[in-house]
């Protein structure tokens, strides 16, 4: 028979081993929440002049959390694309967390599935950036996933606040859109895009892409920015293809 | 309330495809080539969004020129951010040649 006090003794260290865990996945994101700031408070800021209203654009940044969609949604609305277009590029845009998933699933795959959809839903680009690292360090720690929810709380709760603040300051200058304010989304997207150009393949499908989109700009309901995604990931695909059967036939020989 | 039914519904597609191979566990394989392709996503959906804000920003025709300063603080931020691999470096300097140009053309 066990020792009751012995019992809540250990429950107590488990209460705060997890708590532990829970607060240095937090602080491990810390840098992550410095870099979200500035676009979930642009994201905030650009609500102001579309066709959302303040407590719309929060609602979106409360249950969508996953910030490129969110300005692609914004952008999309701008320009009058349908509500099933603008569907189709949350789609695309946020399939990339399945690598992700994918990559972690391991880690989570004998948590009750409670924790696997709430875990789900916290997975942002950041806290797979934090959680692959973490399980570099230290493959299958048991807690793992109270470090998890520690990282994924802390960007949900990082993100809210600068979405607010956001609001706020594009209420008080609600005329940020005419200024051009919108360019800020752009030079976002360009410091996400440009460090992820090193290898060719990427560069071809980013150029061709972008180059298509231009070409197809005025196609009805934005469908031009889809079809030149799907050919652009096609021209990526090819080229590192080729070039790994050319890397093969020169190690032949 | 369109928008309403907007958010809606991205909040099932986002939610739905984060959750799907947590939930799901090793009955959801993806293939070599998915993955590839998905690896593809990020940079090409980004540029193809951005491409037509800098080169037609009134939504018009090309405006290739030196008067349009989405398009020199484009190139400036390109060119910071290769250099620097700084995300808010890029971003803060990019902003402030954006403003700085638009300024010195509305003086001009």
């Amino acid at each position: 028979m066990s020792n009751p006090s012995a019992s809540s003794q250990s429950s107590k260290v488990v209460h705060a081993a997890r708590l532990s865990n829970f607060i240095a996945g937090a602080r491990d994101t810390i840098p992550m929440l410095l870099g979200a700031a500035p676009f979930g408070m642009i994201f905030g800021s650009l609500v102001a002049g579309s066709q959302l209203a303040a407590w719309q654009g929060q609602l979106m940044s409360l249950g969508v959390f996953a910030g490129s969609s969110q300005f692609i949604a914004l952008g999309l609305m701008t320009g009058h694309a349908s509500i099933l277009v603008i569907w189709l590029a949350t789609l695309i845009v946020n399939l990339r967390h399945m690598l992700y998933a994918a990559a972690l699933l391991p880690q989570v795959a004998d948590l009750p599935v409670r924790w696997r959809w709430g875990l789900g839903f916290l997975l942002t680009d950041e806290t797979f950036a934090v959680m692959n690292a973490y399980h570099r360090k230290h493959p299958m720690r048991p807690l793992g996933h109270w470090y998890f929810l520690g990282s994924g709380c802390a960007m949900y709760g990082n993100w809210q606040l600068w979405t607010l603040i956001g609001l706020a300051f594009g209420a008080v200058f609600p005329r940020l859109q005419s200024m051009g304010l919108d360019f800020a989304m752009v030079v976002t997207f360009i410091a996400i895009v440009i460090p992820q150009l090193i290898r060719l393949p990427y560069l071809a499908a980013a150029l061709v892409a972008g180059a298509l989109s231009y070409v197809l700009k005025d196609a009805p309901y934005k469908l031009g920015l889809l079809l030149a995604v799907v050919i652009g990931v096609a021209v990526g695909m090819m080229l590192r293809h080729w070039r790994g059967r050319n890397n093969l036939i020169s190690e032949a020989t | 309330m369109n928008s309403t039914w907007m958010i809606i519904g991205m909040m099932a597609i986002t939610i739905s495809i984060k959750a799907l191979i947590f939930v799901l566990g090793n009955r959801i394989v993806l293939s070599k080539p998915l993955k590839e392709a998905l690896s593809f996503v990020p940079v090409t959906v980004l540029t193809a969004i951005i491409v037509p804000m800098i080169l037609a920003p009134h939504g018009g025709s090309i405006e290739f020129n030196w008067r349009n300063p989405q398009l020199i603080a484009a190139i400036a931020a390109i060119i910071i951010c290769a250099v620097t691999r700084h995300q808010l470096v890029t971003i803060v300097l990019g902003l402030a040649v954006f403003f700085g140009w638009q300024y010195y053309w509305v003086l001009a």
